[in-house]
């Protein structure tokens, strides 16, 4: 015990001198901080972006809606319900209702190409054909500029994030459908989820102008609880005058979004492996430095009769507080550059384009604050074992 | 037994070899030594002829590559690294040329460092500091770093440091080596009162006749021999 208490006190002081040797060291420290941060800031940047999309696609997803597709359909895109399957699935059991009936809304999913407002060029932006029930089935619908379409109009209202990434969305615009122009007539959110990357309107306004007759796409609903989604789910499986397939929102958005987050996160996470090798380099450089500079001291302390394990862990601590302190100024650049920077993406499955924001999240700094410490400890190591090896007599007549 | 018995350190037959790329260098070559318990051996001889290599066996900084080491009856030669540290903390100061103090630290900080090393606490450790430094003169310069000292100032907080814990033996390397006459001989004069008066002993390896006088034996290191005359 005592001996333990000894050797951490042996630790602690030669740890306190070499710290106090940094500033004398300042530039080859400052170069692996500033290694460290710029790792640590690609990283979280790059990872912020998967976030910002796992955020759009999954987690402003209320866990009470679901969707109902065709049996097979793995998206909208490729689903089909008719007039009579819609009217099943919205009085079927755990639909939630409200004085104006059930919260249940057929829709009709078109694609519309539009230019960027960034870059000119045409892309993908979701038409849904929308029945009355639809801004009570997602649970924060609301008008953020202008008035909701009229039912029976050639009226739309764009999503907010669709508005921002597309020209030709303003509220007063108008808009080639089909043959005919429609009107802009209003802007809406919904709590950053991805409707607001779409432009919504009547679905009955749109069947006829896409020819679709009285045929539908997906049914969304809001259930009365998350818990009545297996009665509602049971309930439309085993009905013979059905065949679909029923999904909670929240987990057919995962499923969506699940190409694009994980090609993100694997990308994001080679380029943070690539530039940490880098940074990797850099950290050992500096603790070589730090170890040659102190050379003399790590060798008359060994005389003295310090022993070699209070020195590698000084040499250690200083690589692992330089790494964190790497780790911290990357991960606030990160954090002021990229938290909430707005940009879009496609929506692999939809084809069309999502907007979402960088999200940088306290779990992604986490990440960012272990990766640099990872890189700190490897960093020191070695130069902390050389400075272990130092053989004394050999090192104290170098000087 | 009764004869050994005052025998403090006892080298015998060692040798050191040295790699010099593929060339091997001996040092010392049989070098056999003993030293009473209290005397202040003075070691001369030419710059290369082994007199550092012979101090840090001795104090347990190296090994022999041949022969035996002992400081009071235990033989370090055969003692595992973590061993050796501790004994060098428990039994050995060191007194260097260049004084290698931590420059970070004041002097009161340097004297404390082999303190660290034991379990004494921190007001006895201070008690241990203060006597020290009062015994070297400087008592008056603790808060100071060894950048605001002279030469032979830090010099004299060196060997504060090395008497601190109280050792069996002072191993000193030229340690009036880089300072000019007047520090030189207060250091000299403070190990000749800390052999005299205190019963250290001490071993000085020195170029320097005039130091090589205030030591009670002066032994001639050349070509691997030890001997009481210096060669022609
Ligand atoms: N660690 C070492 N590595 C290689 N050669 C060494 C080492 N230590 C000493 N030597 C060689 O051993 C010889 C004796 O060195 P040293 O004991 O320092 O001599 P002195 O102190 O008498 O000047 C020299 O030739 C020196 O170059
Ligand atoms: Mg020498």
């Amino acid at each position: 015990m005592v001996g333990l208490i000894n050797w951490l006190s042996q630790i602690t002081a030669v740890t306190k001198f070499s710290l106090r040797t940094v500033p004398e060291r300042l530039g080859s420290s400052a170069s692996a901080v500033f290694g460290i941060a710029g790792v640590v800031a690609v990283f979280v940047g790059v990872l912020s972006i998967a976030q910002g999309i796992r955020q759009t696609m999954v987690t402003s997803a209320a866990p009470e809606g679901a969707i109902v597709l065709r049996s097979g359909a793995d998206s909208e895109m490729m689903s089909g319900l008719g007039r009579e399957a819609t009217r099943i699935i919205s009085e079927a059991p755990g639909v939630a209702r409200d004085a104006e009936g059930p919260l249940s809304s057929a829709e009709l999913f078109v694609i519309l190409n539009l230019p960027k407002r960034s870059t000119g060029t045409d892309a993908n932006v979701p038409l849904r054909g929308v029945e009355r029930a639809a801004p009570r089935v997602r649970a924060d619908f609301r008008l953020v500029e202008g008035r909701m379409f009229e039912w029976g109009r050639n009226e739309v209202i764009a999503g907010s994030a669709a508005a921002r990434e597309f020209a030709g969305l303003d509220v007063g615009a108008s808009l080639e459908v089909g043959r005919e122009q429609w009107q802009v007539v209003g802007i809406f959110a919904t709590n950053g989820d991805l409707s607001e990357s779409e432009i919504w309107t009547d679905a009955k306004v749109l069947q006829p102008a896409y020819r679709r007759g009285d045929s539908f796409q997906s049914a969304r609903v809001r259930l009365n609880s998350a818990g009545s989604f297996q009665e509602f789910k049971d309930a439309l499986t085993s009905d013979p005058r059905l065949d679909v397939k029923v999904a909670r929102q929240d987990e057919f958005f995962a499923e969506q979004s699940i190409v694009v987050v994980t090609l993100i996160t694997v990308l994001g996470t080679i380029i943070a492996v690539i530039m940490g090798l880098g940074a990797l380099i850099g950290a050992l450089n500096t603790m070589y430095t730090a170890v040659s500079e102190r050379t003399r001291e790590i060798a008359t302390l060994r005389a003295l009769g310090f022993r070699s394990g209070p020195v590698v862990a000084s040499v250690l601590t200083e690589a692992l507080i330089l790494a964190l302190a790497g780790g911290l100024v990357g991960g606030g650049l990160a954090y002021v550059a990229f938290d909430g920077f707005q940009a879009a993406t496609m929506n692999w499955q939809s084809f069309s384009q999502v907007g979402f924001a960088f999200a940088v999240t306290p779990q992604l700094l986490v990440q960012g604050a272990v990766y640099s410490a990872l890189i700190g400890l490897v960093g020191g190591l070695f130069p902390a074992i050389r400075a272990a090896r130092l053989p004394v007599a050999t090192a104290l007549r170098e000087l | 037994m009764s004869e050994s018995n005052n025998v403090l350190v006892r080298v015998h037959d060692v040798d050191k070899v040295f790699r010099r790329g593929s060339e091997e260098v001996h040092v010392l070559g049989g070098a056999h030594l003993e030293m009473p318990d209290g005397e202040f051996l003075a070691l001369m001889g030419p710059s290369g002829s082994g007199k550092s290599t012979l101090l840090n066996l001795i104090g347990g900084l190296d090994r022999p590559s041949e022969g035996t080491v002992e400081v009071g009856g235990l033989r370090i030669d055969r003692l595992s690294d973590r061993k050796l540290a501790g004994w060098r903390a428990r039994h050995i100061g060191l007194v260097f040329q260049f004084y290698n103090l931590l420059p970070v630290l004041t002097a009161e900080r340097n004297v404390e460092l082999p303190l660290l090393l034991t379990h004494l606490s921190r007001a006895e450790r201070r008690k241990h500091v203060a006597a020290a430094l009062g015994v070297v003169g400087l008592k008056d310069r603790s808060q100071h770093y060894p950048r605001q000292l002279s030469g032979g100032e830090q010099q004299r907080v060196g060997i504060a440091r090395a008497i601190v814990t109280d050792p069996t033996i002072l191993l000193c390397d030229e340690p009036t080596g880089d300072l000019d006459r007047t520090s030189s001989d207060e250091i000299l004069n403070l190990l000749s009162a800390l052999n005299e008066e205190q019963g250290k002993t001490i071993m000085m390896v020195t170029h320097d006749p005039h130091a090589a006088a205030r030591a009670s034996r002066t032994l001639y290191l050349d070509k691997g021999k030890l001997a009481t005359e210096p060669e022609e």
